[in-house]
């Protein structure tokens, strides 16, 4: 499998590291709701399919990506940067 | 023809030089060949029948086939540590000095006890193993397994270090063409026209397939005079690259696959600098599968005597390397193509026989074509029975309806000593089933196709159902030219090379399995199906009657397909057979899904040159060689090298840790900890990151001074610790443990990138940038204050805790007044250039102190007399409470794991806790052991918890340890057993409170 990262172009998968499903999301750091934390934490939907996947660019630029993927064909439909960067690294006009 | 080799004529022998004898040897005995021949043409060439024994029945069994699909002459090669088993005898190119070896036989070949396997048969049949060994009968495998696994069971690997180095390597192309025969050839040609980048890959020695054995010209020249040249040029050019000898084993997502080149296997060891194989990560953006077909063999009762041959093969014998498979041939087939075989074997100066064809009516040509041959012609029939002692006899010919099997009669002997048996063709579609959808059923070829592409592909010839020269040619052509177009080369290409079709598969009847009358009798000739793993045809039968359906279930319970050939031969006609029973029609039935490698690929070829010492990158401390020249045993202690004890002459690991941690709280030791992991961070927001990643409270930290802290995972169990230092308002340098310093570093990348976005906060690692040295001991402040410069380290100056920037010979540093063994203790970094100077520096100054180095295991003793938590002890199944901690967890501030600490099952009664123990017997406790309250040794026994860390203490002059006990804090003064059955250990301990030394902690205040 090769990923694009937006920021280092097509690599290998081997530069990767999986992060885990990108759908679920954190409960606030404030907040004290064990249910919303054993949701973050442990429940997942395993999709065969399209799937939002965390991968981290770690022998890379050590970016974190949102790589949109489907689970049963290995096909990418996307690839975003998180982080502070990840606004200026959306794809534009003259980038490649 | 002398012996079973073809006098020299044209077309025959093509690729032997008469000229170079080859000297060999086969199971001890010497034997000669020509150079360019396979080990199978050699030794069928000096009238060699039987090749090995099959897997279950250890039946004699001979040369099937010439190329990857080979089922029966499986060898192994070399000996000593290059020994190598199951090897093909059909695709070992024969070099001076070979020493090949029939297998799964004994004593040997010709004599085998173990045949008696034959008199088991029914015994023996599908399912055999679960049938005889599930349920009550299960122990009885305990007793059996032994006998079983080596009555069954195929060559044996080495156990001496593999000699040879492997290489790894990636490339990229435009096309990549897998199969360097007519369709691959053509394909080549066209794309690389283009100026697209080609590799062609081919597994054979050489380019041409089929077309090497082929009596059809190209372009006006010899079909194989053609390849060569097209070869040669192709392999001029700059943008295409072609690989011998190479397999492309698997196909991958985005269009990478693999392949493994093998550079020397056919010498007799690879020459000086050259890898045996080398693997091969090809990333293309188009692939042409040219892969070809397989022949497909014909099931009726003795077909695997030896003697017996597939008809291609037979051909690739006599044309290619002037082998003759015997003397009086018989061919049985059932579609046109096949017939070349006979033409073949008669212009070769063979006698043949009989044709034999299930077929009612053939056409006129094939009619003469056996009157040229002086065969009679026998249609209708087919053959019932094959017979022979050593090999084949005699074959029994019975007339036969072709669409059921069933025989008719007892059928008309035939004296023959070969048969070649051609059943139709089987693409080589187990790439494109591995990037695409299911292979699709062709009723016509009675042959799956390749599937829908998944990835980027597209197959041509053979492999397509394109089974004529022309066609071969033409869809090459046109598949490459294409191939080339889509990946952005949109030249001219040449037109498809001109040649005249031969005979090829034509009104194929699909015979699955000849069913010959009466009884057999269970003492009879078997009907083979898969050859390599022993299944036949009533194996498959006994399944259906058993109620098995599906065809992956059917696989599994027969092993049909499932030896290291994975049916390469038998599938095919083991799922028609299957589909009969069922009274469905093939492609209803589906067949099974190919997986990588499509033939064995060596792990030494996977694994590259990541073996031995290069397994992993090595990592080593900037005081590295200063450890190791100075009797330093170097430990690989996660990704670093770190000095396990320095031994003086005469010591051992144990005398060296004991005397450095004794010397440590008399004097002063040193210890590199540049590996430590080192996170700086820095930002607006950075004293709330580190707030919020350590359980206990740092918001308050002022600066100029350190914190341990206590790391939970999310799910609230302890991940990690260590000590974070605030050197500024808003930067904090957070320090990890060596194992786990990359895991915290992409953890906390992780939640600023993805979950905590509005925390403005940088991060950089900087354990490679930091040398680091722990100096501990009663006398560390007075060494350190002869080392370091701008920095008062008195108690006002730097207190417990206390950071200061210092400078070192002119270079900057931070000391750090922390303590994990107890005693008055500092780290002192400096730039990783300067870490040998300080240490050696330090090694200078401390001698009139008495200073030591100490090492891992002097560190470990004195953490554990002070009962500090390490790895052992944070196993990811402990939580802070349980290893003492809990007081130090905030109930004020949110937190990683903060949420899920008080969950029911991690605050329930009967939880591991952290203790202390005393040996009694003065004996040591192994780390490992089991703590049990039976003074004896016996099972079963209630494990009540396990000793993490082990030393013996120099301060308290016994033996002592750390373990993780249930209820462990209200069993204090209890007396356990430390138990170790599988080492015969079995020793009283005391339960103690962890911390051992100095309970108050004077010593580390000063």
């Amino acid at each position: 499998m090769r990923i694009r990262c937006p920021h280092c172009g097509e690599r290998d998968l081997k530069e990767f590291t999986y992060g885990g499903d990108a759908s679920v999301s954190r409960p606030d750091h404030a907040s004290s709701d064990t249910k919303a934390f054993e949701a973050f934490i442990h429940h997942r939907t395993n999709p065969a399919g399209r799937h939002a996947e965390l991968w981290h660019h770690t022998a890379g630029c050590r970016q974190w990506l949102v790589v949109v993927r489907d689970t049963v064909t290995h096909d990418i439909e996307s690839v975003e940067m998180l982080g502070p960067w990840g606004e200026e690294a959306k794809p534009r006009r003259g980038w490649r | 023809m002398k012996g079973f080799r073809i006098s020299p004529r044209d077309g025959y022998g093509t690729e032997i030089d008469r000229s170079t004898p080859v000297n060999f040897t086969f199971d001890g005995k010497p034997f000669q060949g020509f150079r360019g021949e396979t080990l199978a043409s050699a030794l069928l060439a000096s009238g060699v029948r039987r090749f090995g024994r099959s897997f279950k029945y250890h039946r004699p069994r001979g040369l099937f086939s010439a190329g990857p699909e080979e089922p029966s002459a499986l060898m192994t090669l070399r000996l000593g540590a290059r020994r190598e088993p199951n090897t093909k005898a059909t695709m070992i190119e024969l070099f001076d000095g070979l020493a090949a070896q029939s297998q799964n036989r004994w004593p040997s070949l010709d004599l085998d006890l173990m045949a008696i396997n034959q008199l088991g048969g029914p015994l023996l049949s599908a399912g055999f193993y679960y049938k005889t060994f599930m349920g009550p009968t299960q122990k009885a495998w305990m007793v059996y397994e032994h006998f079983i696994r080596r009555a069954a069971g195929l060559g044996k690997a080495t156990h001496l270090p593999d000699p040879d180095r492997y290489e790894r390597t990636h490339a990229y192309c435009d096309v990549l063409i897998v199969g360097g025969g007519a369709a691959g050839l053509a394909a080549a040609r066209a794309a690389a026209a283009t100026g697209a980048r080609v590799i062609l890959a081919d597994e054979n020695a050489r380019m041409g397939g089929a077309l090497l054995a082929e009596a059809a010209t190209i372009n006006g020249m010899a079909a194989r005079t053609w390849a060569e040249t097209t070869a040669t040029d192709l392999d001029d050019m700059a943008n295409v690259t072609v690989l011998p000898r190479t397999t492309v084993y698997g196909y991958y997502d985005d269009n990478q696959l693999g392949a493994v080149e093998r550079v020397a296997d056919h010498v007799a060891a690879p020459p000086d600098g050259t890898p045996r194989q080398r693997h091969w990560t090809i990333t293309a953006k188009r692939v042409v599968l040219a892969t070809g077909a397989l022949e497909r063999p014909i099931v009726f009762a003795g077909n695997d005597t030896p003697g017996i041959m597939l008809a291609d093969a037979g051909r690739t014998y006599l044309r290619r390397f002037g082998a003759a498979p015997g003397r009086r041939v018989a061919l049985f087939a059932t579609h046109d193509g096949a017939y070349r075989a006979a033409r073949d074997a008669a212009e070769a100066g063979l006698e043949v026989t009989a044709i034999i064809d299930p077929r009612p009516t053939v056409s006129d040509t094939l009619a003469n074509l056996a009157m040229d041959a002086g065969a009679e012609l026998v249609t209708g029939h087919a053959v019932t029975r094959a017979e022979g002692g050593k090999s084949l006899e005699k074959i029994t010919v019975a007339p036969v309806d072709s669409l059921s099997g069933t025989t008719f009669g007892t059928g008309h002997p035939y004296h023959v000593d070969t048969l070649l048996v051609s059943g139709g063709h089987t693409p080589v579609v187990h790439l494109a089933s591995q990037a695409g959808g299911a292979p699709v059923w062709d009723d016509d070829l009675t042959a799956f196709l390749p599937g829908t592409p998944r990835e980027a592909w597209a197959a041509a010839g053979a492999c397509a159902g394109h089974y004529a020269l022309t066609a071969c040619l033409n869809t090459g052509t046109r598949v490459g030219a294409d191939a080339a177009a889509d990946a952005g080369f949109a030249g001219t290409t040449p037109e498809a090379p001109s040649a005249r079709d031969d005979l090829s598969l034509d009104e194929v009847v699909f015979l699955r399995e000849v069913k010959a009358v009466g009884k057999k009798g269970w003492l009879g000739p078997k009907s083979f199906v898969d050859l390599q793993h022993d299944v036949t045809a009533s194996d498959i039968h006994l399944a259906h009657r058993e109620g098995f359906v599906a065809v992956e279930h059917l696989k599994r319970y027969t092993t049909l397909g499932m030896a290291a050939d994975q049916g390469k031969t038998s599938n095919v006609t083991g799922l028609a057979i299957m589909a009969d029973a069922l009274g469905k029609d093939v492609p209803d039935v589906g067949t099974t899904r190919f997986r990588p490698p499509y033939t064995p690929v060596a792990i030494g070829a996977l694994a590259g040159r990541n073996v031995g010492g290069h397994f992993a990158p090595v990592r080593r401390t900037p005081m590295h060689d200063w450890h190791v020249a100075n009797g330093g045993l170097m430990l690989v202690n996660g990704p670093w090298m770190r000095p396990h004890g320095y031994l003086r002459e005469g010591e051992t690991l144990t005398d060296a840790y004991i005397r450095e941690a004794r010397q440590v709280r008399q004097s002063v030791g040193i210890a590199d900890v540049s590996t430590l992991g080192k996170i700086d961070i820095q930002g607006p927001h950075a004293g709330e990151l580190v707030n919020r990643m350590y359980s206990n409270g740092f918001a308050k930290l002022p600066i100029g001074k350190a914190r341990y802290g206590l790391m939970l995972r999310e799910d609230g169990t302890l991940y990690d610790d260590g000590t974070c230092w605030r050197l500024g308002e808003h930067h904090f340098l957070m320090t990890t443990t060596t194992a786990n310093a990359g895991l915290v570093m992409a953890n906390m990348e992780k939640l600023l990138s993805v979950y905590w976005t509005d925390l403005r906060v940088s991060l950089s690692s900087i354990t490679d940038q930091w040398a680091g040295v722990s100096v501990a001991g009663p006398n560390s402040r007075t060494l350190l204050k002869s080392i370091l410069t701008d920095v008062d380290l008195s108690d006002e100056g730097c207190p417990f805790m206390g950071v200061r920037r210092a400078c070192f010979d002119g270079h900057d540093a931070l000391v750090a007044r922390l303590s994990f063994s107890g005693e008055m203790a500092y780290e002192v970094y400096v730039g990783a250039h300067h870490g040998l100077a300080l240490w050696e520096h330090m090694v200078d100054v401390g001698k009139p102190l008495d200073l030591v180095t100490y090492g891992l295991e002097a560190l470990g003793t004195l953490r554990i007399e002070k009962g500090h938590i390490a790895g052992p002890e944070i196993d990811g199944r402990s939580t802070a409470d349980d290893v003492g901690l809990g007081k130090m967890i905030s109930r004020k501030k949110a937190f990683v794991g903060s949420t899920m600490i008080d969950r029911e099952a991690l605050i329930a009664p009967g939880r591991l806790q952290l203790v202390g123990l005393i040996a009694k017997d003065f004996q040591p406790i192994r780390s490992g052991s089991h703590l049990v309250a039976n003074s004896e040794m016996k099972e079963p026994a209630e494990s009540l918890g396990h000793v993490t860390s082990y030393t013996y203490s120099p301060a308290l002059e016994t033996h002592i340890a750390l373990a993780m006990l249930k209820d462990g804090r209200s069993r204090h003064g209890e007396t356990l057993y430390a138990t170790y059955p599988l080492r015969g250990d079995h020793g009283a301990v005391t339960v103690t409170d962890p911390v051992f030394f100095d309970k108050d902690g004077s010593r580390m205040h000063g």
